[in-house]
């Protein structure tokens, strides 16, 4: 089957990330196909480059990028909750004159139509928020 | 029939409440993360949810419970408990998956 | 092709696509970014509709004026829904009512029907819990906010 996958919620602040990391390893353990993960509300800080997480503790910005490059997977943050949240690839931050971008590994930043067309093209899609 | 995913405790959120209020009979219904709380007998809403476990089919996602100390003896009865992989399992058997936050 | 079975321009089955909202507006931000996807997925021609249970119902309350707290009123994006061919907004009649509240005292936003000469409809149905739980059962999509 070919999974959709919402990650509504920040890194570490709720589970929802790892919840769906762990559902999104399970899938493709499985022999299933993850059309993609889109991140959306705070779930866009996934995807920023910039977090030093305690070493003993999991660190989910670079397990997401290091799944994603294993299993060749869509990540995408959705360019209107970034915008808001200051998450920026290096397009955003010139077209908006920002000093700096702070995009993560293997993240790419798109629209929402990205979202509906997860839902239209995979065969289940799965959220996970607060 | 629709897999519901159920993950916030039923004493902080009405999520679980909802979600037995609306799960047709003979759908899914998985609790995850802080919603496994909801399966733990002799609480104020195990009433309800082993009811819910007999119309519908109750999963609880044994890591979350084991990361929360809470033993499988203190579940209602009727309760499935399953892994990620059964999580997956769940999602492919069922047509749909509603997740109530 | 079973008759529930709807095809779009290209042949693809058209999917039913639940935008499942409950929570209230402004105290965080799910109502607002939901009816932010609710607008983009107009453009993709499914079968869209929006519940409004529990909490949720709070977004469609008349009268919003943010002022005070400055933040932005996105309750008249709701009034545009009709424009965009999305016109069956759900609202649970449990949900108001264990809040004190009825359908009057909600927007009235409505939609031209095209297929009666343009006539000004409704789009907020109201169903009871049981019919919510019937609607969810036909969806392919649902999107939790």
């Amino acid at each position: 089957m070919k999974f959709g996958i919402l990650v509504n919620e920040g890194p570490y602040q709720h589970q929802a990330s790892d919840s769906a990391y762990l559902f999104a390893k399970a899938a493709i353990g499985k022999g299933h196909e993850i059309f993609r993960v889109f991140f959306y509300h705070d779930g866009v800080n996934n995807g920023t480059r910039l977090p030093v997480p305690p070493q003993d503790d999991r660190n989910i910005t670079q397990r997401w990028s290091e799944l994603a490059k294993a299993h060749n997977i869509d990540l995408v943050v959705c360019v209107a909750a970034a915008l808001r949240r200051g998450l920026l690839d290096e397009n955003e931050a010139k077209r908006h004159g920002k000093d700096a971008n702070n995009i993560a590994d293997g993240f790419r930043i798109s629209g929402l139509g990205q979202l509906v067309e997860a839902g239209i093209q995979s065969d289940r899609l799965v959220v996970f928020g607060d | 029939m629709v897999l519901h995913t159920v993950n916030k405790s039923p004493f902080e959120r009405n999520a679980l409440e909802s979600c037995i209020g609306h799960a047709q009979p003979g759908s899914a219904i998985l609790l995850l993360e802080d919603g496994v709380y909801g399966a733990v007998k002799d609480s104020t809403v195990a009433d309800k949810v082993a009811q819910a476990a007999k119309d519908c089919k109750l999963y609880v996602l044994g890591p979350d419970l084991a990361a929360r100390g809470v033993s499988q003896d203190k579940l209602v009865a009727n309760v499935n408990i399953v892994d990620y992989n059964g999580f997956v399992d769940l999602t492919v058997e069922n047509d749909t998956v509603q997740a109530w936050l | 092709m079973m008759a529930d079975e709807m095809m779009d321009d290209e042949g693809g089955k058209i999917k039913k696509f639940l935008y499942l909202n409950r929570k209230a507006p402004y105290g965080t931000i799910y109502a607002l970014e939901s009816l932010e996807v609710v607008l983009i997925a107009a453009a993709f021609d499914q079968d869209v509709s929006l519940a409004f249970v529990d909490d949720g119902v709070y977004q469609l309350l008349k009268g919003q004026d943010t002022g005070g707290v400055e933040m932005k009123n996105f309750s008249p994006t709701y009034n545009a829904l009709g424009d965009y061919d999305i016109n069956k907004l759900y609202v649970e009649k449990e949900s108001l009512e264990e809040r004190g509240l009825s359908v009057d005292d909600l927007m009235d936003v409505t939609y031209e029907d095209e297929d009666d000469d343009w006539a000004e409809k409704p789009s907020i149905r109201l169903v009871s819990r049981a019919e919510m739980g019937e609607l969810m059962e036909q969806q392919d999509v649902v999107f939790s906010f």
